[in-house]
């Protein structure tokens, strides 16, 4: 009875419908699509941000360098999966992660939360992969 | 004659399986009941282990005392979680924390709760529980080579890494098994 209830409550606290990627533009522009450029999301997933400890923080810092493989958190070590949808096709599907980890990572990284265009402007650049 | 005493048998049987299902009870219904409490409770909680598991080991709440995980869950404290952000919407902070402290090492019955919490020194609010003096007395025999400086398992952290059983709350010696090393034995 216990595994039941658990495995049920399990179940209700997932995120309940995968989102697509038409959907998530739309949430961060009216306009949809045609407002990213993964040009500008490039740039800023490269951008170099110097941290309070006078280090650099980039989104690579963790993420690696290939984003078909695994990521490694700098600090922690915690293993990050690939950002790359061909080997790791869960990215970007899921709002509630995506909007936990654009909150934590974008205050971690660059020191503010992101705006809604560089939001978009990333998932239009590392969807490419 | 054979109703009486399975009726009385299944009283007792039922009594058992109520108290499993909750895992901390109280100090009186801990001793009448069939489930050991040699070693940590268990964490169900679905929240918790979506939120905190999906990063880092599930750490049973019994492995801290409340005013522990008081100082590690406030909404400030997340933002540098030991490095990194973990901030939480509001509600779910609420509701984690509420899970670790009803479960914390202070309330529980469990033997290695007890032990951790007796072990306290001056701080009596520790932020890691590496920290805590049992927890280091338990590793200090282990060369630095086995857990820090081993690429397979980083740091002392990394509870699950070595001890193979510690989902299932069991720290036990005899679940040991250092990656690249092999069983530890004392």
């Amino acid at each position: 009875m216990k595994k039941y209830l658990f495995v049920i409550l399990l179940s209700l606290s997932l995120p309940t419908q995968a989102i697509t990627l038409d959907d998530l533009y739309k949430r961060y522009s009216p306009e949809g699509e045609s407002a990213f450029d993964a040009e500008r999301g490039k740039q800023l997933w490269n951008q170099k941000h110097t941290a309070e400890d006078g280090k650099i923080r980039q989104c690579s810092t963790c993420h690696g360098n290939d984003l078909s493989k695994s990521g490694e958190h700098v600090k922690t070590k915690k293993v990050i999966d690939p950002m790359a949808r061909s080997v790791n096709a869960e990215r970007f599907t899921k709002m509630k992660k995506i909007k936990k980890w654009f909150k934590r990572n974008c205050k971690w990284t660059v020191g503010r939360e992101c705006t809604n265009q560089e939001k978009g402007d990333l998932i239009k650049y590392l969807t490419q992969f | 004659m054979k109703k009486p005493l399975m009726f009385a048998a299944s009283i007792i049987l039922g009594l058992g399986g109520m108290s499993s299902s909750h895992a901390e009870e109280g100090f009186f219904s801990s001793y009448f009941t069939f489930e050991r409490h040699n070693e940590v409770a268990a964490v169900t909680d679905p929240d918790y282990i979506e939120e905190c598991g999906s990063c880092h080991f599930a750490y049973q709440p019994g492995l801290m005392p409340e005013g522990s995980w008081r100082k590690i869950m406030a909404a400030t404290a997340l933002e540098d979680h030991f490095g990194d952000n973990a901030e939480l919407d509001e509600d779910v902070r609420t509701h984690i924390l509420d899970v670790l402290v009803k479960a914390s090492a202070d309330k529980s019955y469990y033997k290695r709760s007890k032990k951790l919490v007796s072990s306290l020194g001056d701080n009596k609010t520790p932020m890691r529980i590496t920290d805590i003096p049992y927890i280091k007395k338990a590793h200090h025999e282990i060369p630095t080579r086995l857990i820090k400086d081993n690429p397979k398992v980083k740091s002392l952290s990394q509870c699950d890494k070595c001890h193979q059983k510690a989902a299932e709350n069991s720290f036990d010696d005899d679940t040991v098994v250092i990656p690249g090393h092999g069983n530890w034995t004392w």
